[in-house]
C-alpha cells in the first residue's frame, strides 16, 4: 500500500472539464477527447479513466473495478463509490485489463433503459481517422476510430448490445489522457 | 470574467447535484428522445421560469463558456435577463446576445434563426416533457407506451384535427419522432422551428424542472415531425415581412401598436433582426 496521490487539483472546475470531455465524446462518438491532464492515479489507473470516475461516480453509483488494492483505495477516497455486490447491479464498471462480457452488465429495462451500466475500458491507444467505421446518432456521415487493446470479439459483442436498443451498455474507451465513447445506439463496422 | 458571488459554489448547485445531473445528461444523450427522471432541486426562481433549463445549464457550464439566454427569441425580456444575470453572479461566465458568439444557448420556446454549429449546446426550458400527457394522464401508462413505442394515440389525435378542421391544428409543441424510436415533445417552440432540430450540428438538451425530466438529441440525429402521407407537416409562418429588417424567412411576432387595430410583424429572434438592421445600415452609409 503506497501513499495516496491527490485527486482533482480543483474539484469543481476539473470535474466540469472532465464531464464536458465525456459529454462531447458521447455526443460525437468516435471523436477523441482529452481528460485527466495532471492527474496521477495509482497504476493501473490511467488519467482519463480516473477523471471520468472522479467526475461522475459517487456514493449513489455502485462501482466494480479490476484495478487492485491501490486503485481501490484511491477511488474509495476520492470518489466514494460503494463496491457493487454484483456486476449486473453496477452503475459504473472500470476495466483496466480485459473487460467483462457486455452481456454480464446491467442493460436497464424497456421502461427505464437509462439504468444500463457505463463501462469504462482502458485500452492501449485511440486514434481518429482509421479503423472502425462508426455510424449513428451524433455522427454526420461516418466517424473512424482505431482502438488498440480490446479483446477479439468485442465488435460482435457490441453488435449484440446494439440490438438491445434502447436498452444496453454505454462504453467509454480511455487511453492515457485520451477518451472516446460508444453510446449504445452506435453501429460499428470493422475495417 | 466577473468575480462570482461569494458563498456559493461555482454555478450555484453543489457538486453531488451536478454529478447526478451529469450522469442523467449522459444517459439522455445515449438514448435520444427518452425522458429520464432526475432529482430536480429547488432553484431561486419559481417553476415555469426555466428551473429545468437552468439546472442543465449549471451542470454543463464552465468558466470558458459564453452564455446566451433567449425567451421567445428575445435576449431582452425579463426571464432572459434574469437567467443571464444569475449565471453572471454565481459562475462569473461571459454572456452574449450574439448567437454566433455563444457556446451555450439556453432557450425558452424558440430556436435561433442562425444555424447552430458543432461547438454549441442548445438548452431548452421544458414545461411538460411528456408529449402524451394530454392524451394519457397516468405516468405509469405513458412510460409503458414509450417502452412499446406505441404512439397510436398521438396519430389519432392528429387525425382527429384533420377530420374536423381539415388540417393539423397544432402551431407549437408539435410532436416529433427522434431517431425513429421515441416520440418527444420539442417544448413549446413554434412548429416553424421543428425542421431546425433535424440533424442539427449542435447538441440539444432539454430540462423540465417541475416535472423532473431530462432528455436530449445528439448532433446529426433524425428528428421528424409526425404527419401523414396525404397531410405532410408544414411549418407555419405569418405571411408578412418583418417590419424592421424585412426578413421573409424568420419567425414573426405580431405586435399590437395601438387601440385602433394597428399592428406590425417583427422577427421574434432579436439578435437575427438586429444584425440584419445593422448590416443594412452599414450598407446604406
Amino acid at each position: 500500500m503506497t501513499a495516496l496521490t491527490p485527486g482533482f487539483a480543483d474539484p469543481v472546475l476539473d470535474a466540469q472539464a472532465a464531464f464536458r470531455a465525456v459529454l462531447e465524446a458521447m455526443s460525437r462518438p468516435g471523436r477523441v477527447q482529452r481528460a485527466g491532464a495532471g492527474l496521477a492515479p495509482p497504476a493501473p489507473l490511467m488519467p482519463a479513466a480516473a477523471a471520468v470516475l472522479l467526475a461522475l461516480a459517487d456514493s449513489g453509483t455502485p462501482l466494480v473495478h479490476d484495478g487492485g488494492e491501490d486503485a481501490d483505495a484511491w477511488l474509495r477516497f476520492h470518489a466514494g463509490a460503494p463496491v457493487s455486490p454484483t456486476l449486473a447491479e453496477a452503475a459504473f464498471v472500470l476495466a483496466t485489463g480485459a473487460p467483462p462480457a457486455l452481456s454480464a452488465l446491467g442493460t436497464g429495462t424497456e421502461e427505464e433503459p437509462e439504468r444500463g451500466a457505463t463501462l469504462v475500458v482502458q485500452v492501449a491507444s485511440l486514434a481518429e481517422g482509421d479503423g472502425w467505421r462508426l455510424i449513428g446518432p451524433g455522427i454526420e456521415r461516418e466517424h473512424r476510430l482505431a482502438v488498440e487493446g480490446l479483446p477479439p470479439g468485442f465488435v460482435q459483442a457490441w453488435t449484440a448490445n446494439r440490438a438491445l436498443f434502447p436498452r444496453g451498455v454505454d462504453v467509454v474507451l480511455c487511453a492515457g489522457e485520451h477518451l472516446a465513447a460508444l453510446p449504445r445506439g452506435i453501429t460499428i463496422a470493422e475495417g | 470574467m466577473n468575480a462570482p458571488l461569494e458563498g456559493y459554489n461555482f454555478a450555484y448547485l453543489d457538486e453531488a447535484t451536478k454529478r447526478m445531473l451529469r450522469r442523467t445528461i449522459l444517459k439522455a444523450v445515449a438514448i435520444p428522445g427518452h425522458q429520464i427522471p432526475f432529482g430536480a432541486r429547488e432553484m431561486p426562481l419559481p417553476y415555469g421560469w426555466g428551473t429545468g433549463g437552468i439546472q442543465v445549464t449549471a451542470a454543463i457550464l464552465g468558466p470558458a463558456d459564453t452564455l446566451k439566454v433567449i425567451d421567445q427569441g428575445a435576449d431582452d425580456t425579463t426571464n432572459a435577463i434574469s437567467i443571464r444575470r444569475f449565471f453572471t453572479r454565481v459562475a462569473g461566465v461571459a454572456t452574449t446576445e450574439r448567437t454566433a458568439e455563444a457556446t451555450i444557448i439556453q432557450t425558452r420556446h424558440r430556436i435561433p434563426e442562425a444555424p447552430l454549429r458543432e461547438n454549441q449546446v442548445l438548452v431548452y426550458q421544458v414545461p411538460q416533457p411528456e408529449p402524451l400527457s394530454k392524451l394519457e394522464p397516468r405516468r405509469a401508462e405513458t412510460k409503458r407506451l414509450h417502452a412499446l413505442a406505441d404512439y397510436g394515440l398521438m396519430h389519432v389525435r392528429l387525425y382527429e384535427d384533420i377530420a374536423r378542421l381539415g388540417h393539423i391544428a397544432k402551431a407549437y409543441d408539435y410532436p416529433v419522432m427522434v431517431g425513429g424510436r421515441y416520440l418527444m415533445s420539442p417544448s413549446p417552440i413554434p412548429a416553424f422551428d421543428n425542421p431546425k432540430m433535424h440533424r442539427m450540428a449542435a447538441l440539444q438538451l432539454f430540462g423540465a424542472g417541475r416535472e423532473k425530466r431530462i432528455y436530449a438529441i445528439p448532433p446529426y440525429t433524425d428528428v421528424r415531425s409526425l404527419d401523414f402521407e396525404d397531410h405532410p407537416f408544414r411549418p407555419i409562418r405569418a405571411p408578412q415581412d418583418c417590419a424592421l429588417c424585412g426578413s421573409r424567412e424568420s419567425y414573426l411576432d405580431e405586435v399590437i401598436t395601438d387601440d385602433r387595430g394597428g399592428r406590425l410583424f417583427v422577427c421574434s429572434d432579436t439578435d437575427y433582426c438586429g444584425e440584419r438592421v445593422a448590416a443594412r445600415g452599414a450598407a446604406a452609409c
